[in-house]
């Protein structure tokens, strides 16, 4: 039987604050987040499993390790 | 992570710091940051500079990181903001722009060449002994002197946030990185206006 409301950690990126700068990319052990265009850093929800490094590098603080029932 | 070559960029921007020390015309070697960002940026739309090659966040984030000169705080909301970023970038500009106008003034012979190194805008700091003459023209010594002084400037701004809050906050507020993403963001709109945009991610 499948386990119900199990709950999952990501990186929610704050777009609008983000400059771009990549700190996250670097340290991110799975490859899950990425630079769109320049212009500020994007979670691939499906690789990401909310370790939090790129949270603790990120120059301007703007990711959060948010809980994600799904 | 498997170490890249552009990963040890950061021996270059240390290395431009000390030889300005010994002769003050390697500093003309720093235009270098101005223009592959802007180029990077105009022609393929992307950061890669900021992302991959700048030497200089890579020194900070090594110096903060791993020598653990950083007390890794949050920046200040006001700091990250556009207002602040895009304000940064305006005074940053004007201080270049009345650099190079010293540098005319010189080149025009109206002005006597000055080896100093300024630092913060302010500080004169002496710096006669990395210069000992040239071939060209003193106007191009009077550049060197200028542009040095806006590099170490901003290293020391950076090195300065780099103790207070996170190693690399420089980066929130680098000029360059701004001016980047204002071209990135421009490309961006008008590809999407064109249709060809992608879906773009969270």
């Amino acid at each position: 039987m499948q386990k119900k409301n199990r709950v999952f950690r990501r990186a929610v990126v704050d777009g609008s604050h983000c400059v771009a700068c990549g700190c996250c990319v670097k340290v991110c052990p799975l490859g899950a987040i990425e630079i769109y265009r320049g212009v500020r850093a994007a979670v691939n929800a499906e690789r990401c499993v909310g370790c939090g490094r790129c949270a603790v590098e990120c120059p301007a603080s703007v990711i959060e390790i948010r809980e994600a029932a799904e | 992570m498997k170490r890249k070559w552009y990963d040890y960029l950061w021996i270059l921007s240390l290395a431009y710091l000390i030889l300005g020390f010994f002769n003050i015309l390697f500093a003309w070697l720093g235009l270098l940051c101005f223009f592959l960002p802007l180029a990077i940026s105009i022609s393929r739309g992307n950061k890669g500079y900021c992302n991959r090659y700048c030497g200089r966040g890579q020194l900070f984030g090594l110096l903060g990181g791993r020598f653990g000169l950083s007390r890794k705080r949050d920046i200040p909301g006001w700091m990250k903001s556009s207002a602040f970023r895009y304000g940064f970038l305006t005074f940053f500009f004007a201080m270049f722009f009345l650099m190079l106008w010293n540098t005319y003034l010189v080149f025009a012979g109206a002005s006597g060449l000055k080896q100093v190194v300024t630092l913060l805008w302010t500080f004169k700091l002496p710096w006669h002994w990395a210069y000992h003459g040239t071939l060209l023209h003193p106007g191009v010594a009077q550049f060197a002197f200028g542009f040095y002084s806006v590099m170490l400037t901003s290293t020391v701004l950076g090195l300065f946030t780099m103790v207070l809050y996170k190693p690399r906050s420089w980066c929130v507020y680098c000029p360059m990185g701004t001016m980047t993403q204002l071209i990135c963001k421009a490309k961006e709109r008008s590809a999407a206006s064109r249709g060809k945009n992608e879906k773009a991610p969270l």
